[in-house]
């Protein structure tokens, strides 16, 4: 069988989910319930039998560690393989691209067994068959696939997707940074295959040349000299860079069609096992429209929203179109509306949290 | 290898039947219990919380799901390269092997495995109960009182105590006689079935009683009555939580009721004192719009649609519009379709209880309706499709 590496890069990162990311990267953003966005890629990966995975964090990247922990959930505690994490290596050193922090983790990629390498961010949500993604590199012997998806979505202000040009025969002939896409725009998911011996020469090539981004300096730059093919990708996948898109593609789980593509029909999306209990509805509690994780104890009102594990909704509470991540507790006669409160939040008794045009976000731990 | 202070045997053998239907294809200790659980991780939780680090789970009825549920014991924290947990079926030996015979032979045929660990003190568990219990403080009665053997006991009303075997005690809680079932209890401290035992004591014991052909080598009505003939140390451990022995479809159900209380005497839900599970992996549950629940507990995985009142839905649990599903016990994996009604029932794992279908009967005195596992129950009044 193809001896397959993983690499999850963080480094590129962008900050557009603000105080969700005050203290944790991207990647660790919770998600949908009970999830985490990286477990999305972790499970994509482990599903098309990769079985050594290294993460590129750029900062931030306690809760990925603590999260990821071993990868025992995702069957990566194993004698061979396994999951890597290669932080920056020069502590004072800004990182200046995601080609530097290979370059210092060099010996990583010469050492590791594997002929081709899937590289991706640790923050879509979606359910990429890699299987097919390497299957279409191989068929039309690409040196690089670049897997892109047409844009859908409200129309964004500021230009943060980089986009590619795709010819009839699905050749990449054009990267072009930093663009407000339109519907149909082909956006780059950042997310590719290429062979070992390709990227380590690639990256030895670049950092020789004080070029230090893959995007630019290994893709783009090499569009005329390489066969770089696009495979689009046509699955369910929001585009989240804002807390709004966050809080609506969220929301989007609660709809059991959407549900069962995610976690019925597909591969299993593994996540950290925390052994909560079964959630207890009192006699008190009055539930419609949400998705809710195990170990939350409800005696209030909850409509329209995602609670983590291990919320509590005291008697008189009211949860409207909200999302409460791990741990949050809300009391007796608080409301919470059009609300993202980050783990471990405690609204007090009789207080309320509305947001009106766009969700307020509560940070992590604050009591209101 | 280094001595262990103690280890622990999980006697998981039996095949209750008394569960009717839920036994038929796996052994008591392997029955769902709680919406997420199964009755073996209740004392499996209980010695990882313990400080128990070696646990052989004795397994002789239906043992394929048991084994492949405990496995290498990682959820219970217990996948250790010394010790952890171990699954023990009856073996031949160059003697040649034979069933286990009784709770006693079943241990008395592992003693080369205890001997390994070279443990002081050896705790015997059963599968059979829902109960949170630090095992440790345990040990440290037994071990400040200087005894033999100490046997958990819990104050059952007075009128119940015939169905348990009794322990009658000095002042001091010292045992002093064992009543198997006695028609005319004279104290109401019954037998947790938890007994701790000084090794060296427990394996003379063990060996004696094997020699003793009339004897039915059962640690409640050879080991224990032969100890306290022998004068030996015996105390009484009092436990004054919750237990409930889930040994017949009643108990069972009603143990899952227990849960449902507003403040339960038993609480799933404790951060201090988790019940570690297998299988743990499902999305969160989704309530719809036209959903109602009220006064249950619903695990991941479950889609619900209908009405849930006063109820345990165990997970991927699917219930469709206009049914309802009243005091019941819903196990793993069951579709429930439209107008289903539901009630005063446990329906096991893996069921189809097709659209209009009624399971149940209302009335309190009834009794419980239990439907074994892959079960498919269809609405009578349906008009029968005939394919041509």
């Amino acid at each position: 069988m193809e001896n397959v590496l993983g690499i999850i890069n963080l480094i590129n990162e962008r900050q557009h989910l603000k105080d969700l990311t005050a203290h944790r990267n991207v990647a660790s953003v919770p998600f949908g319930g009970r999830y985490r966005l990286i477990d999305f890629t972790m499970s994509n990966l482990i599903n098309a039998d990769v079985s050594k995975v290294a993460v590129f964090p750029k900062e931030k990247y306690l809760s990925v560690m603590d999260h990821l922990g071993s990868g025992k959930e995702w069957n990566l505690d194993r004698r061979s393989g396994g999951l890597y994490i290669l932080p920056p290596i020069h502590p004072d050193e800004t990182v200046t691209g995601d080609m530097k922090q290979f370059y210092d983790h060099l010996s990583f990629f010469e050492r590791a067994e594997a002929d081709t390498v899937i590289i991706s961010p640790g923050s879509h949500v979606c359910k990429l068959d890699f299987n097919e993604v390497l299957d279409y590199h191989k068929k039309h012997k690409a040196d690089i696939t670049v897997v892109y998806k047409d844009y859908v979505g409200e129309l964004i202000e500021k230009p943060i997707y980089h986009t590619c040009s795709v010819d009839s025969d699905d050749d990449i002939t054009d990267i072009s940074f930093y663009t407000i896409p339109r519907p149909g725009d082909h956006v780059c998911l950042e997310t590719f295959i290429i062979s070992k011996s390709l990227l380590v020469n690639l990256i030895k090539s670049c950092v020789a040349s004080g070029e230090y981004d893959f995007l630019k300096d290994a893709v783009k730059a090499n569009l005329h000299r390489f066969t770089v093919k696009g495979y689009n990708f046509t699955g369910d996948m929001p585009f989240i860079h804002s807390i709004e898109s966050f809080h609506a593609s969220n929301m989007n789980f609660l709809n059991p069609s959407v549900i069962r593509s995610f976690f019925g029909d597909t591969w299993d999306v593994y996540t950290k096992i925390k052994h909560e209990a079964p959630t207890k509805y009192s006699s008190s509690s009055k539930v419609t429209n949400s998705l809710i994780a195990n170990g939350c104890d409800i005696e209030g009102i909850v409509e329209n929203s995602i609670l983590f594990r291990g919320v509590k909704v005291k008697k008189g509470a009211i949860v409207r179109n909200s999302i409460i991540m791990q741990k949050g507790v809300i009391e007796e006669g608080a409301i919470v509306e059009n609300t993202i409160t980050d783990k471990e939040v405690r609204v007090t008794s009789e207080k309320s949290v509305i947001g009106l045009k766009q969700p307020t976000v509560i940070k992590k731990a604050e009591v209101i | 290898m280094g001595a262990k202070k103690w280890i622990a045997m999980l006697l998981a053998g039996g095949q209750g039947s008394r569960l009717g239907e839920l036994t038929i294809g796996l052994a008591k200790p392997a029955v769902p219990f709680g919406g997420k659980y199964r009755i073996i991780d209740f004392p499996l939780s209980n010695c990882t919380h313990s400080g128990i680090d070696t646990v052989g789970v004795l397994t002789q009825y239906q043992p394929l799901i048991l084994n492949d549920y405990v496995g290498n014991g990682k959820a219970w924290d217990l996948d250790l390269d010394v010790g952890g947990v171990s699954v023990l079926p009856p073996y031949q030996g160059k003697e040649g092997g034979e069933w286990y015979k009784g709770t006693a032979n079943a241990v008395y045929q592992n003693i080369q495995y205890i001997d390994n660990y070279d443990p002081e003190h050896v705790l015997i568990l059963s599968g059979d109960h829902i109960y949170k219990m630090d095992y440790s403080k345990m040990l440290d009665y037994h071990i400040e009182k200087n005894a033999e053997a100490t046997i958990a006991v819990i104050q059952v009303p007075w009128q119940e105590a015939s169905r348990f075997g009794i322990m009658n005690t000095n002042d001091d809680d010292k045992v002093t006689q064992f009543d198997e079932k006695p028609k005319y209890p004279k104290s109401n401290l019954a037998s947790m079935g938890v007994y701790l035992f000084n090794w060296k004591t427990l394996r003379r014991y063990l060996i004696n009683d094997e020699k003793d052909e009339n004897s039915s080598n059962d640690f409640g009505s050879n080991i224990i009555p032969k100890m306290l003939e022998d004068r030996k140390k015996l105390y009484a451990y009092r436990f004054n939580d919750y237990w409930k022995d889930v040994g017949t479809v009643e108990s069972l159900w009603q143990a899952h009721m227990d849960l449902l209380e507003d403040t339960p005497n038993f609480q799933l839900n404790d951060q201090q004192w988790k019940i570690f599970a297998r299988n743990a992996n499902h999305p969160p549950q989704y309530i719809s719009p036209d959903a109602e629940v009220s006064q249950s507990l619903i695990n991941e995985g479950c889609m619900i649609h209908g009405n849930i009142e006063h109820s345990v839905l165990s997970y991927n649990v699917q219930v469709g519009y206009g049914s309802t599903i009243k005091d019941s016990v819903i196990m793993p994996n069951v579709t429930i379709g439209k107008n289903v009604h539901i009630e005063r029932s446990i329906i096991a794992s893996n069921c189809v209880i097709e659209d209009g279908a009624v399971v149940g009967n209302s009335a309190v005195t009834s009794d419980i309706t239990l439907i074994g596992e892959n079960q498919t129950i269809i609405n009578p009044n349906k008009k029968k499709i005939t394919l041509n």
